[in-house]
């Protein structure tokens, strides 16, 4: 009989989604990532939600505030690569004191194969943290699903960036086939 | 019939058209007034509750529109972009005709350059067509204006029809006619109320 922990690391995206639904999420911005696929096939599927696929993750900063300026709660999925391209982007929540909740999936983390994935991953937490983002991590399967509610309830509790990274731990380090 | 094209359009006056534009909202429309002199010039004409001011970061007037359009669809959403900050997110407008909000139009205010730091011309003086960039990346109703009639007429094309719609202003090199108030959490405040999306008892 399968017991929580297990449950948790087949299901932990089925679990983001279910809090997505419970806080009401209507738009979903995001870059895709193989760690979020399970996720971003949930929400295209969902008629409530707007799931807009974009050029990079800056324009999501972006959706996200006029979505919040228009009534609606949004929030950011991205790879960890992807912090790195809209950090200048995170001046429009905290000038605007506005939610911009994201969700990111962390490469050059645990067990990495791809050198060119390490800078951006090792630095995402600090970057983040340099532009008054709240990070939390989770590292285990069991741990996604009450991270993320933390990130969702501090943005939009508390009008300001937040983010949880998901560990490559929990996601499992990419191989491309070696 | 004579085609508008990037060459031919006439360039014209910022606060002139950015004037003409306001007048012809009746129905509570939404603005997104762009960085730098796109949204010193659209609060110049006049503050009304529906208009924002983005005083940083280039290139997310229209991103931002996009998510306000979609959040309110029955209304209609203008984005004020300059050719600069577009250049800096060009790509929001495959994200624009993907997502194919109804009620979205967007106006780029090309007058070349980055007039707020000098006017220093900008990387698409080789000939960057921005219409023809924007009917490339799939938003069919893409047009110059003219004239300045010829933009009112687009304009109130844009409010009758359903878009996306573009509109392409060649601009001249007049600056600015004033410049908005910099309170970023306060413009966000009074936006959002006329959204009628924030109802506070803390009003005065």
């Amino acid at each position: 009989m399968p017991d929580a922990a297990t449950d948790a690391a087949r299901d932990w995206p089925d679990q983001i989604y279910a809090l997505l639904k419970e806080h009401d999420i209507r738009q979903v911005a995001l870059v895709p990532d193989a760690g979020h696929s399970r996720l971003i096939k949930r929400c295209l599927a969902d008629n409530d939600m707007k799931v807009a696929t974009l050029t990079t993750e800056e324009e999501g900063i972006a959706m996200l505030f006029g979505a919040w300026l228009g009534g609606e709660k949004g929030v950011l999925l991205m790879q960890s690569s992807g912090v790195g391209n809209c950090i200048n982007m995170l001046s429009v929540p905290i000038s605007h004191r506005t939610p911009c909740p994201m969700i990111v999936t962390m490469r050059g983390d645990y067990g990495e194969f791809n050198p060119f994935q390490v800078p951006m991953g090792n630095a995402t937490q600090t970057v983040l943290e340099a532009m008054g983002t709240l990070v939390k991590r989770a590292d285990a399967p069991e741990d996604v699903a009450p991270t993320v509610n933390a990130t969702l309830r501090l943005a939009f509790n508390t009008y300001r960036p937040t983010a949880t990274l998901i560990g490559q731990r929990v996601i499992g380090a990419k191989t491309f086939g070696k | 019939m004579s085609v508008t094209t990037a060459h031919n359009a006439k360039r014209m006056y910022r606060f002139d058209l950015t004037k003409r534009l306001v007048a012809k909202l009746h129905r509570d429309e939404a603005v997104i007034g762009g960085i730098g002199h796109s949204n010193f010039d659209l609060f110049t004409a006049g503050h009304r509750p529906q208009n924002f001011y983005m005083l940083g970061s280039m290139g997310l007037a229209i991103p931002i529109a996009l998510g306000v359009a979609i959040a309110q669809p029955q209304r209609k959403v203008f984005a004020l972009e300059g050719d600069g900050s577009l250049l800096m997110q060009l790509g929001c407008l495959s994200t624009v005709a993907t997502q194919a909000p109804k009620n979205l139009i967007i106006l780029v205010m090309d007058n070349g350059t980055y007039q707020i730091t000098g006017g220093q011309v900008t990387p698409a003086a080789g000939g960057t067509d921005f219409v023809a960039v924007a009917r490339g990346c799939g938003l069919t109703s893409a047009a110059w204006a003219a004239d300045e009639a010829d933009f009112e007429r687009l304009v109130e094309q844009g409010l009758a029809t359903d878009g996306p719609h573009l509109i392409g202003l060649k601009l001249d090199e007049q600056g600015p006619a004033g410049q908005t108030e910099r309170d970023p959490a306060q413009i966000r405040d009074r936006f959002m109320r006329g959204m009628g999306v924030k109802k506070s008892k803390l009003v005065t």
